[in-house]
């Protein structure tokens, strides 16, 4: 049968099972944009396309599916980027689809060109230029396969106009053929068979668990791995949810924000067992002293990540779910560890998370609210800053796909059109958007997306009127200089209103619970400005550069 | 130190980009790559001479470049019997009474004259790594007035 390019790529879509596409038109698009008029896909017209890509990757983090973006060429691509490299440094796997001008034009510097393909090359798992309609099947099924398969990753379609245009015939491939492509999804027996002896013998193992966990969806397997063994387990960002919040083999995150038990613990553990970590340097600290006594076996799908950072000891390649799955068996007698979780739990108690209580509200207190009156059963994302490293401490995340954050980048405005995409991608569950000022104002603008498309999600500003985490390392390291970090906002109540969303501002401790209970009652975007401790600091921290043991105050 | 790596990689729109810029994007120096199609039109080689402090910076090129999408496979030459070869073109400085002395030091690799016109001569020589750094040095004596070299490529034995 006989399509056009821009045919192409709606079957291809609707086959690839995509129901929801996120983004923004434009000249070199309209041959796409035209036929979607009819198509059976549902399209949410961000007011930003960074905002599309998030919103893309939110729904790929929620769903464990493909998320779907597309911009138009020059302009449209490269505001696509922040939100390409955020999915990149996270593995998720998204497809974005840019416009391209002519391909008699590429090159020429013509009108809203763009090398995109040049422009994303270190920023995408792989990208395509298509030069040819009858290409375009065979490019979309393997873009759509490199994605979501192996270590995830965002892919770039690049499409020109004449492609778009061009006739056709329609032809699916049934199988995807790549060569220099076969990702391990097994890992080698001999190793599983070592990683099972060398947990038999440890005394002080600890299982450090990451996003790994989540993409593979290895929980139940990591759960029972632990309570085979009596191991504690820590998670890095990424990995929150990986492991039930509320476990009590669970010491919570480790790094550099991480609780003070879970980091003396990897630091005196003489076994880790990294599953789908990387060893980001948030979480190691100073690297030459860091977990001196431990062995360590690492579990990822990516060869290259293992031994990248710290000398692994045993390797498995391949994928967390299989793995764990095939060393659980293999685990014959539980190591003895209880002297080890006497020590582990000694520090919790020694050491626990706390925060003060003067008089005005404490963030951490607004997210325990969060979390009681949603049950634990929300889905969080975050911004970046301390309001994200206070939604990791102070909610409990129970289930994989609950805790969305901009983890390997660190993007500011990724939280509330994440929050979109997750939302779109689960109508019944209740999405909250951990924000601070700062960040909120970087796509504040999708609050006119929400109330259009009926997307209610719920976005909690932490308003301490400041670039909370950027204040704090003045305030701690640069003598309180406090070189543009105080930051206005607008009215964050009046701003909501006006964009026909709802509002609540709180002021008082006695005021959260109410307002939480009173915005989830609202069938709209909510906006809620919780005027927060100002100078409320996140702790514990490790400086930049220290042994992860060496922390910096959880005060009272 | 310096690596042989040679690579095979799918011959499509910006594989070459890709290689460079994944050795860019993480620091690592790029001593000499050269890159040509095989029998099969679908596939080039590439052998790329890098850089490398230790071994674990080579671990991760070799398992960098494996992770890109086009690259068929990765080949590390250091520790296996291979032959790699250089080609040297040069002019150097050039008269009749030169010629013997010249001949005699391009005879230890193969190489010749091809060409002298007034007081330059064009040389081309063909060597492994070592005669060539030993003709260039014997060069530098007659004087080279400029230099172009292919950089290495390589095959195992
Ligand atoms: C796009 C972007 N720009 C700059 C930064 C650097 N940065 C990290 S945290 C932060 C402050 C965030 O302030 P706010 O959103 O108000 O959150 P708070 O820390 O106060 O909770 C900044 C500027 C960043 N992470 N992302």
């Amino acid at each position: 049968m006989k399509m056009t390019g821009a045919q192409v790529l709606i079957e291809c879509l609707k086959k690839e099972g995509v129901r929801v596409m996120f983004g923004y038109p434009g000249g070199v698009v309209l041959p796409i944009f035209d036929k979607l008029y009819d198509a059976d896909i549902k399209f949410i017209l961000t007011r930003h396309e960074q905002a599309a890509a998030h919103a893309a990757d939110g729904y790929a983090r929620a769903t464990g599916k493909v998320g779907v973006c597309l911009a138009t060429s020059g302009p449209g691509a490269t505001n696509l980027i922040t939100g390409i490299a955020t999915a990149f440094m996270d593995s998720i796997p998204i497809i974005a689809i840019t416009g391209q001008v002519k391909t008699n034009l590429i090159g020429s510097d013509a009108f809203q060109e763009a090398d995109i393909t040049g422009i994303t090359r270190p920023i995408t798992k792989h990208n395509y230029l298509v030069k040819d309609a009858g290409e375009l099947s065979t490019i979309i099924r393997e873009a759509f396969y490199v994605a979501s398969t192996g270590r995830p990753g965002p892919v770039v379609i690049d499409l020109p106009v004449d492609v778009q245009l061009g006739e056709t015939d329609f032809v699916w491939p049934e199988e995807v053929k790549m060569r220099g492509y076969s990702p391990t999804y097994e890992g080698h027996h001999g190793q599983i068979k070592k990683a099972a002896k060398a947990i038999e013998a440890s005394r002080k193992p600890i299982l450090y668990a990451g996003g790994g966990v989540i993409i593979s969806g290895a929980d139940k397997e990591l759960k029972a791995l632990a309570e085979k063994t009596n191991i504690p387990v820590t998670t890095t960002l990424m990995g929150m949810g990986g492991f039930p919040g509320g476990h009590k083999l669970f010491l919570g995150m480790l790094g550099m924000h991480g609780t003070a038990f879970a980091n003396h613990a990897i630091m005196e553990s003489d076994l880790i067992i990294a599953v789908g970590a990387r060893f980001d340097d948030r979480v190691t600290g100073r690297l030459d002293v860091f977990a001196p006594y431990a062995k360590i076996i690492h579990i990822d799908i990516d060869p290259a990540s293992i031994s990248k950072n710290v000398n692994v000891d045993i390797p498995i390649v391949g994928d967390a779910k299989t793995i764990l799955a095939g060393l659980l068996p293999l685990i014959k007698k539980a190591p003895d560890t209880a002297a080890w979780l006497k020590q582990v739990e000694k520090w919790r108690k020694d050491l626990p998370l706390k925060y003060g209580s003067s008089g005005k509200i404490k963030p951490q207190y607004v997210i325990e609210q969060i979390y009681e009156a949603t049950r634990g059963e929300a889905i969080i994302t975050t911004e970046v800053g301390q309001n994200q490293m206070w939604a990791a401490q102070w909610y409990k995340y129970e289930k994989p796909r609950t805790f969305i954050s901009s983890g390997g980048l660190g993007t500011m405005g990724f939280g509330f059109p994440a929050a979109m995409g997750a939302k779109m991608g689960c109508p019944d569950k209740i999405v909250f958007d951990i924000a601070g000022d700062g960040s909120i104002q970087m796509n504040i603008q999708e609050l006119a997306t929400c109330v259009c498309n009926k997307i209610p999600v719920k976005v909690a500003i932490l308003n301490n009127h400041y670039l909370g985490m950027v204040r704090q390392w003045q305030e701690l390291f640069y003598n309180r200089r406090y070189s543009q970090t105080c930051i206005t906002g607008p009215d964050f109540v009046k701003l909501a209103e006006s964009y026909g969303a709802a509002g609540i501002r709180v002021t008082k401790k006695e005021e959260v619970r109410p307002a939480i209970e009173k915005a989830l009652s609202i069938d709209n975007v909510v906006f809620m400005d919780f005027q927060i401790e100002e100078e409320e600091n996140v702790f514990p921290m490790v400086p930049a550069g220290e042994a992860i043991n060496r922390m910096i105050g959880g005060m009272a | 130190m310096r690596h042989i790596i040679s690579v095979l990689v799918e011959n499509k729109f910006g594989v070459l980009a890709r290689i460079s810029g994944l050795f860019s994007a993480r620091g690592y120096n790029i001593a000499s790559l050269a890159v040509s199609q095989t029998l099969d039109p679908a596939v080039s080689y590439m052998t790329i001479v890098v850089e490398a402090q230790d071994e674990k910076i080579l671990e991760q090129i070799k398992k960098q470049l494996n992770k890109l999408i086009d690259v068929i496979t990765v080949t590390d030459f250091t520790k296996k019997e291979h032959i790699d070869r250089e080609l040297v073109l040069a002019k150097v400085a050039y008269s009749p009474g030169d010629k013997i002395k010249l001949e005699h030091l391009l005879s230890k690799c193969v190489g010749k004259i091809i060409k002298h016109k007034g007081d330059t001569a064009i040389i081309e020589a063909v060597g492994d790594h070592q005669q060539i750094r030993q003709l260039l040095e014997a060069l530098g004596d007659l004087g080279v007035k400029e230099l172009v070299r292919t950089g290495r490529i390589a095959t195992l034995e």
